[in-house]
């Protein structure tokens, strides 16, 4: 499944030469160093990597959080590398699906209107938004829970309506941080069995985490250390 | 993200944090109600002079005698001198002279005792010319008032006020009937309607008023020396120039040159009143003023409350970053919902102002009159406060970087 095997295949993320680098004062700290990285459409890579690796930097870039202090991005054949705030966040609206550690869902608002959020931000009308959360919700298999808030939901749950939340809009990558970190051991089953389906389904899935046993349900593993990609399954390189 | 979602946004996060929201509100409640009622408070007080002012007859310039003085050098007050005259109060008429007056009433009163069947009041008789109704903004309550033939003829008729009336006569309509006045026999052609207020203590309501002549015979006058004469101005705008016109032509008529020694004074009551009203102006201001601090200090409530729930909602804004909103729909939103608090605040604040408005007359017997500008004026400027106040925790929102947002615990 090598990209470079596959000829005319359109890569969803493409970085070359993608270098981060924080300052404070007069130190400079280098995240990320020369990483070059290709996904193609329906890959299902985990990335993994101890902490301070730089897999978060990466993820944040590749999640159009943080754009890199030098190199090129292209997600989608778009580059962004060089995008503002305001244009990063329609990007990160059309194009990418963020499930969280911490689920991020607003506590105060039910299931439904969690899932609804991004399609508020794409300037969708009411009813249609109204629609596809409840969609959405259905295909993460809490179509019964769409009006609970989500304090009177389990942990895996929660987390399910945030993948929902991360699928409604369709996009082009669903990328996963740290998605069982937080979950039990069954939740942790419930929300892995969810992303292989996703994945049988065609999507594109980046997943981030420390663990190896969640990485193996990926069928590309990317191994990141200190801010340089050292193994990548897919092309079998150890570097 | 269009306006209905960010005030659907707004309007969530208000009532999310109900408790807060209500405490936020608060501030500028109690400012919207204390500028409406302060307001409310001054303008009441400026209608009643208001309404003290067209009791009095409008545009009304009075022209009172001079002070006399003995020969033994005794210095009797003003009004104490005879020396104004019917010849005066006839030039004063004369509009090609005075071309600001409309009308001129003069007056010369006296007390006399009246008596109708068995009962007897005294009472403040005043002779005058049929102008007298108009320029002193009076009415009948029934029958007639005299006119220029009957004060040529010294007719025996008189109109009585309202209280005199009712004095003399318990029953019936005194119309038609006669009372009897220093040996002459009056009849009774016209009763006042109650002026419901008084000058300096003397009722309006308390009088009877006849014919100038009349007045003049049953006083046994030998001269034709008036107590007072009513001049009624073209208009409140050229009031001044008909009191300059008025000055000039008695000093003439009167041959006197120096004004300070002049042996009569004229005095618009309307310039008392209007510094009544100016005093009360200065309170409403200051109230005013001190409401409008309250409001303020409001503000900075809704500013302060803004503030903390940006730092509290961190991961909320992050989290509304990542899923696409821009920066600009972050600033929207913080913005909205701080002027919804601001709004709802003001509105709040009206309702409460205009129960107080109904409430307050009651316990401090002070009319309190709810103006629709101060109304109108308090719901914007609360507005604009939250707008105003919302602003930098609004920028502080929009500036978060989304990592930094997600990042925090």
């Amino acid at each position: 499944m090598s990209p470079e095997s596959v000829p005319g295949v359109m890569p969803v993320i493409e970085t070359r030469a993608v270098q981060k680098i924080y300052s404070t004062g007069s130190v400079e700290v280098a995240a990320l160093r020369e990483v070059d990285l290709r996904i193609d459409v329906g890959e299902y890579v985990a990335i993994v990597g101890p902490s301070g690796s730089g897999k978060s930097t990466l993820m944040h870039i590749l999640g159009c959080l943080d754009v890199p202090t030098s190199g090129e991005y292209l997600l989608g054949g778009e580059d962004v590398a060089h995008m503002s705030e305001a244009e990063l966040a329609l990007v990160r609206n059309r194009r990418i699906g963020f499930c969280f550690q911490q689920f991020n869902l607003l506590a105060s608002l039910p299931a439904w209107r969690n899932v609804e959020l991004p399609l508020i931000y794409a300037g969708l009308g009411r009813s249609e938004r109204r629609e596809r959360a409840h969609l959405a919700l259905e295909r993460v298999g809490l179509g019964d829970r769409a009006d609970h808030k989500p304090g009177e939901l389990s942990g895996g749950q929660q987390q399910r309506v945030a993948v929902a939340r991360a699928l409604v809009t369709e996009p082009s990558l669903i990328l996963a941080d740290e998605p069982t970190g937080n979950l039990d051991s069954a939740s942790t089953a419930d929300v892995l069995d969810l992303f292989d389906e996703l994945s049988g389904a065609g999507r594109t899935i980046v997943l981030i985490t420390h663990e190896h046993d969640v990485a193996a349900r990926a069928s590309r593993q990317v191994q990141v250390r200190d801010g340089m990609v050292v193994e990548d399954s897919a092309v079998g390189v150890s570097r | 993200m269009n306006w209905t979602e960010t005030l659907r946004t707004a309007f969530d996060a208000v009532r999310a944090h109900r408790l807060r929201s209500i405490l936020t509100m608060l501030g500028i409640v109690i400012g919207v109600s204390s500028v409406i009622l302060t307001v409310g408070l001054g303008q009441g007080a400026q209608n009643k002079v208001k309404d003290q002012i067209a009791s009095l007859g409008s545009n009304l310039l009075i022209v009172s005698p001079g002070s006399s003085t003995s020969s033994a050098g005794v210095r009797g007050g003003f009004g104490s001198a005879t020396t104004l005259t019917t010849t005066d109060a006839d030039a004063i008429a004369d509009k090609s002279v005075v071309p600001d007056v409309r009308a001129v009433a003069p007056t010369a009163s006296t007390s006399v005792e009246l008596t109708a069947g068995t009962s007897n009041w005294t009472t403040s008789v005043v002779g005058t010319t049929p102008a007298w109704l108009s320029v002193r903004a009076r009415s009948l309550e029934s029958g007639r008032f005299f006119t220029a033939s009957e004060i040529e003829h010294t007719a025996n008729v008189v109109v009585l006020g309202s209280d005199t009336a009712s004095e003399l006569f318990s029953r019936g309509s005194p119309v038609g009937q006669t009372v009897m006045a220093n040996g002459r026999t009056l009849t009774v052609i016209g009763v006042l309607k109650s002026s419901g207020s008084s000058n300096s203590g003397t009722s309006n309501d308390d009088t009877a008023v006849v014919p100038l002549t009349t007045e003049q015979a049953l006083a046994g006058a030998t001269t034709n020396s008036l107590s007072t004469i009513y001049v009624e101005g073209a208009s409140s705008s050229t009031l001044g120039a008909a009191y300059d016109e008025i000055n000039a032509l008695l000093l003439n008529l009167h041959g006197i040159t120096d004004s300070s020694s002049a042996d009569f004074s004229i005095s618009s009551q309307e310039s008392l009143l209007s510094t009544a009203n100016s005093t009360n102006k200065t309170l409403t201001v200051l109230l005013g003023g001190i409401a409008a601090i309250s409001l303020l200090v409001g503000g900075i409530g809704v500013m302060n409350i803004m503030l903390v729930s940006v730092t509290e909602r961190v991961r909320e804004i992050g989290l509304r970053k990542a899923l696409g909103a821009t920066p600009g729909v972050i600033r929207r939103q913080f913005l909205v919902e701080a002027s919804m608090l601001g709004l709802l605040g003001g509105l709040v604040g009206v309702v409460l102002g205009i129960v107080g408005a109904q409430v307050l007359p009651s316990i401090i017997s002070q009319p309190v009159a709810v103006s629709l500008l101060a109304t109108g004026g308090a719901i914007l400027v609360s507005l604009a406060l939250g707008i105003g106040f919302g602003v930098y925790p609004a920028g502080r929102a929009a500036r978060l970087t989304p990592i930094e947002a997600l990042r925090s615990e």
